[in-house]
């Protein structure tokens, strides 16, 4: 009882600080916690007339519904193969460029790589698309101007092609973020002792075996964190990127999840939005399961974990 | 620093494989925006023959006359302007707030509303449950749909959070106390000044985020004189698609077929340059901000 009311003296002192917390709650409990309750839908047969309470319960039916349909399999395997690819391409690099701008000695050309690696992370997925779409065209591009400078004739149309979309995506996306995600690891370089390459010169070690001995072991957590991070965003492959890659044939090789849940929830006339929401829930699912797995591994296996 | 020829020939070695290998990422990375430069400003008959490869072939200036000529442009361009100044500010109006107010340990329920907060980062809603809760609010089709969802993400509520637990003094707080400060006061005179450095790492990480939005606008308008431009650009760059009426020169508008990939090319120059021109304002920012990020993180 004297614990209550002195709880409620100390609430009641700090008065201003609950107004000025007001409209973040609010906006906390309307556009976070209301759309995440509202996932129930999965569970239900939702149309609109009858609200989200009113549609009534079909436990895992919608699940089951995805898990049958022609399109899992496809959608899943497109998923995966863009997320695996994507991150045993895009992952190592920025590592390795980190690495190897550390060791040189110039100052301002490091400088001007970085800054210049950096620029494509500001721009905008559409133009983004834009610019691959162009550059790779096989007559107005450059890809086009090249190969016909060297063999005289038009070179195949890359979009023609489905199978080739998984190395447009990957390989652009890898281009437009190498720099961004090499500043992790530049400024966790720049933390090393000086002390210990001076040690490591005094044995002998040329700049190759110190980068292997001194600088690598001192990333090496950062990198450990990084890659459960990732790991754990392993399914959310870029909606824009995809959406926006996407055309009629290539469709088999790039319908991945996120695409696929915005076409029979929003895009198509039909708006399943429980169908849809389910299959977005399983996303999320594998999402969690990869990001403890990882979590996991690493604890037991570098002792670096993120919790 | 030792002369490169006094250098062990393994040392030697490594240092031309990795000068090598960064040229060939700068390389890489700089070549498209060079030719794309280039591509902008020469005759779309240059460009089909493949004779543009590194300079511009019979210079024209065609391209950015019709973008400039072309209504839709314009009004995707102030619309993107208007969301991304009016969202930037809601952004940081309520996340500097919450901030302050998450900051503070003599708040009883502080801790719960950050925990609340921080999870939203692993658990949330998706795009249908968002656009079910937009309609219900009769936001579709308005500026609100694009401006208030997302107005505190919990990622940049944390940097601005850390930012002021470890860069304003206590004694500050028990100062302005003894004179008489109430919360509201010591946040608005003493907290909000002190934070300039944190606020604009949060200002640019929100406005790059609004000014390369493209599916929330996409779901959520319908009008087209509310598009914003990743809407407008979407159509000319990747479905090439650019309506003759928008185009006001009459001249230009005979000829917009031939044009069509000289708009292009122009076009992304012309949506670079606000990037490239405050880039290296933005960088320094930038990559401090992913600092203070990954601290905590």
């Amino acid at each position: 009882m004297a614990y209550k009311k002195h709880l409620l003296k100390k609430m009641k002192a700090r008065w201003q600080i609950y107004l000025l917390l007001l409209l973040p709650v609010l906006y906390l409990v309307i556009f976070c916690y209301v759309p995440m309750f509202g996932q129930i839908i999965a569970f239900k047969d939702y149309n609109i007339s009858d609200g989200i309470w009113g549609s009534k319960w079909v436990g895992l039916a919608n699940f089951r519904t995805f898990f049958e349909s022609y399109q899992f399999e496809q959608v899943l395997r497109n998923t995966l193969v863009l997320s695996i690819y994507g991150f045993l391409a895009g992952f190592p690099i920025p590592i390795a460029l980190a690495l190897i701008l550390n060791a040189l000695p110039g100052r301002r050309f490091k400088k001007l790589v970085q800054g210049t690696a950096f620029i494509p992370y500001f721009i905008s997925t559409v133009v983004m698309v834009g610019l691959v779409l162009k550059i790779l065209n096989n007559r107005s591009g450059l890809y086009g101007a090249v190969l016909m400078a060297l063999t005289g004739r038009t070179p195949m149309d890359l979009f023609s092609k489905g199978s080739l979309f998984k190395h447009i995506y990957v390989w652009s996306g890898v281009w437009q973020s190498m720099g961004y995600n090499t500043v992790v690891y530049t400024a966790a370089l720049a933390g090393v002792d000086e002390s210990l390459h001076d040690a490591a010169r005094i044995d002998r070690a040329n700049r190759f075996q110190r980068l292997l001995h001194v600088d690598w072991p001192a990333i090496k957590p950062t990198v450990v964190i990084m890659m459960i991070l990732s790991l754990g965003h392993i399914m959310s492959v870029g909606l824009d990127k995809a959406l926006l890659m996407q055309n009629n044939i290539n469709l088999a090789h790039s319908e991945i999840i996120s695409t696929y849940v915005y076409k029979i929830g929003l895009a198509s006339g039909l708006g399943n939005f429980s169908l849809s929401t389910a299959i977005s829930i399983f996303n999320a699912v594998i999402n969690l399961i990869m990001l403890f797995l990882a979590n996991t591994i690493s604890k037991k296996v570098t002792e670096n974990s993120i919790f | 620093m030792r002369k490169f020829r006094n250098y062990g020939w393994d040392d030697k070695l490594f240092y031309i494989v990795s000068y090598f290998l960064t040229c060939v990422i700068f390389v890489v990375v700089l070549y498209p925006f060079l030719f794309v430069l280039s591509a902008s400003f020469s005759s779309a008959d240059a460009i089909f023959s493949g004779k543009v490869v590194l300079w511009p072939v019979d210079i024209t200036l065609d391209g950015y006359k019709t973008v400039l000529h072309n209504t839709n442009i314009l009004t995707g361009f102030l619309n993107s302007v208007l969301y991304t100044v009016t969202g930037t500010m809601i952004n940081l109006v309520m996340t500097m707030t919450a901030a302050y107010c998450l900051s503070r340990d003599d708040v009883p329920g502080a801790r719960i509303i950050l925990f609340l907060f921080t999870f939203t980062m692993f658990f949330g809603g998706n795009m249908i449950t968002n656009y079910m809760l937009i309609r219900s609010l009769g936001f579709l089709d308005k500026i609100w749909a694009i401006i208030i969802p997302g107005a505190i993400s919990a990622y940049n509520l944390i940097i601005a959070r850390t930012f002021i637990q470890s860069n304003i003094p206590r004694d500050l707080f028990e100062a302005a106390v003894m004179d008489g400060c109430s919360d509201i006061k010591y946040y608005v005179r003493i907290v909000l000044p002190l934070s300039k450095p944190v606020a604009s790492v949060l200002v640019l990480f929100y406005a790059v985020g609004h000014w390369n939005s493209y599916f929330n606008p996409m779901i959520y308008l319908n009008t087209r004189s509310k598009f914003s431009m990743p809407l407008i650009l979407k159509e000319i760059l990747i479905s090439n698609q650019i309506d003759p009426s928008t185009v006001t020169d009459p001249e230009l508008q005979m000829r917009l077929a031939s044009l069509a990939i000289s708009i292009q090319y122009a076009l992304i120059i012309v949506t670079l340059v606000p990037v490239i021109a405050i880039y290296p304002f933005i960088q320094k920012h930038f990559t401090k901000g992913i600092m203070l990020g990954s601290i905590k993180g």
